[in-house]
């Protein structure tokens, strides 16, 4: 028999009663299918709704800060609970949604998908690594309701040794969350290097994958580092050992290097998987292979590696020695080049493309333009002479944002997007996802541009109150915070909508060449029928069919008509 | 290459899924989504090396914290160090050492097939991690009673009433513990070897590093021995053969980690005085 792409074409019928050839959202029913699933795609789509939620929560924190800097002195609370505010506002999206989002999330439902195997290696402690996220949620919101921390995400000592809160719940939360995201980092870096399709070889790896890839790596090195810091900071506050304590013999900036150690690395835990998505948008809305493809790939590998160098620029106004500082500031310029190395190549891979403006293109452009923004005003932060002037400003505040959010959120909604007809079977509204989308790029640039401005006049991060010529920025800031939250609102509306009065989506529904739209839409249990042989790489469009690259829209127009709502292909025939 | 129509081929000709044919054999213990004993094997071995990485990384913050304060303070942990119990460290040290030996010719059984000579290995190996916890037990109520604790518990709180700054008391002489912490002044007291030793300020500091050290290091061997039992246990059900023993590899992997950390400790701890 002729190898023929049967994920492709379906008329799969003797398999449909198979399990493993079923729609894996219908293949069981029930919540205890969901609760005790080791299915990556279902884990990756429970992950997705915990990390919304807390990108919610995160966002309300954020409101709330914005309203409270509205006017000068007190808007709605008091200084107290304003620290607390933007305490829970940092932990809850560092902790709770920015390290888990793409990773767990996104990376769970696809990265087995992308390199053609049936599962990740331990899907058991997949589960389990969802579990322990959850009880990292549960002990952070109990330390929410026991009175919350005020000392910032960053736990600093000998602030928080001293604060009366709840700061070892808070960190015990976070401990737990780390082993978590251990065990989602150690079981990609295995899945990756044992469980690739036959024919996906190293250099025929989605960029996905690869971002996933150097993720997991510092996942599963820094990680551990952050562990032993926070448990060394609950034996502070417990017996008092003495390790940050100054009176005791000890030195707070310790904690600084230990603390930094593991997030700085984490910075890119946080924006290699957002780089990682940007690849996958570029390539298919351009219908381009990506330009230096391999270099993409490995300048993610720099970044994993790099990440590991430059805590130290966290500390240039520490307490650190001229000749470590001058070493740091150097080696953080270094950064520059892999990240340089993405976007040129992003925009070469553009350049005489076929570009087509659909939402997630949208948002890869905006993550090149704001990541640009972010990455070149770290220059003036790595600068130690500008440093000294910029460190814990507004600056820093915006810098930070363009990264995270202006990149990762960014390629994280465009990844949501284009990735939403396979996980879900249903197409959203392009046309809001398309005013979604102005909304949050113009409510995103109105809330941090002003604070770039503020920052560089001067104006402190963390303050509750600050002086009157700054009050036309913080009123800017705060009414860019509402148009980004509508725009947001607009963009979970969109999606949550096309899953009741969504159109039933085609296998391939952009025309992608990457390997995950060559299984049915959404996948069966096993991902493919069969184990596929892969021929070519994921984005060789001169490579691919013109079935592979088919959107199908006409069959399921023709399915439509006859039998509603079949979304997998071996229904059809 | 040529034929680009079959750029993304699948393997379906081979052996059918709908009705498997057997074509290669599928044994019990492989799981669903692994094609070959062999990639299940690969796949379990990696996952325990990189995450015997992270323990080590997590160790590697503590042995950077003790390089920090040992640069900055090698008086307290040459006079601090001989309170701590040099035979007991080193019998334990034996102790393990043989462990990691037996856990080794357990692998070995156990790939030969021999089950009753891995069940012994094993209990061998598990009675050595018990005896080490037994000697551990020894050692911390010692350094308990005395006083030897960590932090602002330095000096024994429960006897802080019958004691004055610098009175002797027994074998120890302790200074008051105050409710927050303080940097205890200059003490006497009697070490280890029975010699009279000065313990200088902030000694609570290396208890402080001992404790959470050698803690974090027991109870590594307690989830060690649980794997190792959780291994024994699956053997003496008969569910290895020379073709799958995988937990029992892994488990004794494990274990070799929770000896290499000791192995460390040990000297950085016990031995650490400066030469004459």
């Amino acid at each position: 028999m002729a190898a023929v792409d049967i994920p492709l074409i379906g008329g799969h019928e003797a398999d449909s009663h198979g399990d493993p050839h079923a729609n894996y959202l219908k293949a069981k029913r029930g919540i205890g299918s969901w609760m005790l699933t080791v299915d990556h795609k279902r884990i990756g789509l429970m992950y997705l709704t915990m990390v919304s939620l807390a990108f919610l929560v995160g966002g309300i924190f954020a409101l709330l800060m914005r309203i409270e800097l509205f006017t000068r002195g007190k808007t709605i609370v008091d200084a107290e609970t304003y620290n607390r505010f933007f305490t829970l506002h940092g932990a809850v999206m560092v902790f709770l949604f920015i390290i888990p989002s793409v990773p767990a999330a996104l990376g769970n439902f696809f990265l087995p998908i992308m390199i053609g195997a049936k599962d990740v290696a331990f899907p058991k402690l997949n589960l389990l690594s969802f579990y322990i996220y959850l009880v990292g949620v549960a002990i952070i919101l109990t330390s929410i309701i026991l009175g919350s921390v005020d000392t910032g995400w960053t736990f600093y000592t000998p602030y928080s040794v001293q604060t009366a809160n709840s700061v070892i719940s808070m960190t015990a939360g976070v401990f737990v969350l780390g082993f978590s995201s251990i065990l989602t980092g150690l079981n990609f870096l295995v899945t990756v290097h044992t469980m690739r399709a036959p024919g996906i070889t190293w250099t025929r790896l989605p960029l996905f994958v690869w971002g996933m890839y150097a993720t997991a790596l510092i996942q599963v090195l820094a990680t551990p580092v952050l562990a032993i810091t926070l448990l060394l900071l609950i034996t502070e506050r417990f017996l008092g050992i003495g390790i940050f304590d100054p009176k005791l013999g000890g030195d707070p900036v310790l904690f600084q290097h230990f603390f930094w150690f593991y997030s700085h690395p984490a910075v890119y835990i946080m924006i290699v998987p957002g780089m990682a998505i940007n690849s996958e948008l570029i390539a298919t809305f351009s219908r381009r292979a990506i330009f230096g493809a391999f270099a993409v790939a490995m300048s993610s590998i720099g970044l994993a590696i790099l990440g590991f160098l430059v805590w130290g620029h966290h500390l240039f106004v520490a307490g650190m020695s001229e000749f470590a500082t001058m070493l740091f500031s150097a080696l953080t310029f270094l950064v520059a080049i892999p990240s340089g190395v993405k976007i040129f190549n992003w925009t070469a891979t553009i350049y005489k493309g076929s570009i087509v403006w659909a939402s997630p293109m949208l948002y890869a452009m905006a993550f090149i333009f704001l990541f640009t923004i972010g990455g070149l005003t770290g220059l003036f932060l790595g600068t130690l002479s500008v440093d000294v002037h910029l460190t814990d400003t507004y600056f820093v505040v915006a810098h930070f944002h363009y990264v995270m959010m202006g990149g990762t959120v960014i390629a994280f909604l465009g990844g949501l997007l284009y990735w939403w007809p396979k996980m879900t079977g249903k197409m959203h509204d392009e046309k809001k996802a398309k005013i979604g989308f102005v909304l949050v790029f113009i409510g995103f640039n109105t809330v941090f541009i002003p604070q770039f401005i503020m920052g560089s006049r001067g104006m402190p991060r963390r303050y509750y109150d600050y002086l009157p010529q700054f009050e036309p920025f913080h009123k800017a800031s705060t009414i860019g915070s509402w148009i980004l939250a509508a725009g947001l609102f607009l963009t979970a509306y969109t999606l949550l909508e096309a899953l009741w009065k969504g159109k039933t989506a085609p296998r391939n529904p952009w025309g992608s060449a990457g390997y995950e739209w060559a299984t049915d839409t959404p996948p069966c249990v096993a991902n493919f029928h069969t184990t596929p042989t892969i021929k070519r790489g994921p984005y060789d469009y001169h490579l691919a069919t013109p079935e592979e690259l088919a959107t199908g829209w006409d069959e399921v127009e023709s399915a439509h008509g006859t039998k509603p709502g079949a979304s997998s292909s071996a229904k059809k025939a | 290459m040529a034929n680009v129509s079959e750029s993304i081929e699948t393997r379906g000709g081979e052996h059918g899924h709908g009705h498997d044919d057997h074509a290669h054999a599928h044994p019990d213990f492989l799981q669903h989504h692994f094609d070959t004993p062999a990639q299940q094997f690969d796949a379990a071995k990696l996952g325990m090396w990189v995450f015997i990485a992270t323990e080590i990384l997590m160790f590697g913050g503590l042995f950077c914290a003790y390089a920090i304060w040992r640069g900055l303070e090698p008086d307290i942990f040459d006079q601090a160090h001989h309170f701590l119990n040099k035979i007991l460290g080193a019998t334990n040290t034996v102790v393990l050492l043989f462990s990691s030996l037996t856990a080794a010719l357990a692998v070995r059984a156990a790939q030969s097939g021999k089950r009753n000579l891995t069940s012994v290995y094993l209990v061998v190996t598990i009675v050595c991690a018990c005896v080490f916890l037994a000697i551990k037990y020894f050692e911390y109520s010692h350094k308990f009673h005395l006083g030897l604790l960590p932090g602002h518990c330095f000096g024994h709180p429960g006897l802080s009433g019958a004691i004055q700054n610098g009175q002797e008391i027994g074998t120890c002489l302790r200074v008051h513990a105050d409710a927050t912490p303080v940097m205890p002044e200059w003490v006497k007291a009697v070490d280890e070897s029975g010699h009279m030793q000065v313990l200088p300020p902030r000694a609570n500091m290396f208890f402080g590093l001992y404790f959470v050290m050698t803690g974090l290091h027991g109870l590594h061997v307690i989830i060690g021995m649980s794997i190792l039992v959780w291994v024994l246990v699956k053997n003496l059900r008969g569910q290895f053969s020379p073709q799958f023993f995988t937990p029992v590899d892994l488990g004794a992997l494990y274990w070799h980690l929770v000896d290499l950390v000791w192995i460390y400790l040990f000297p950085l701890l016990y031995l650490v005085g400066k030469p004459e």
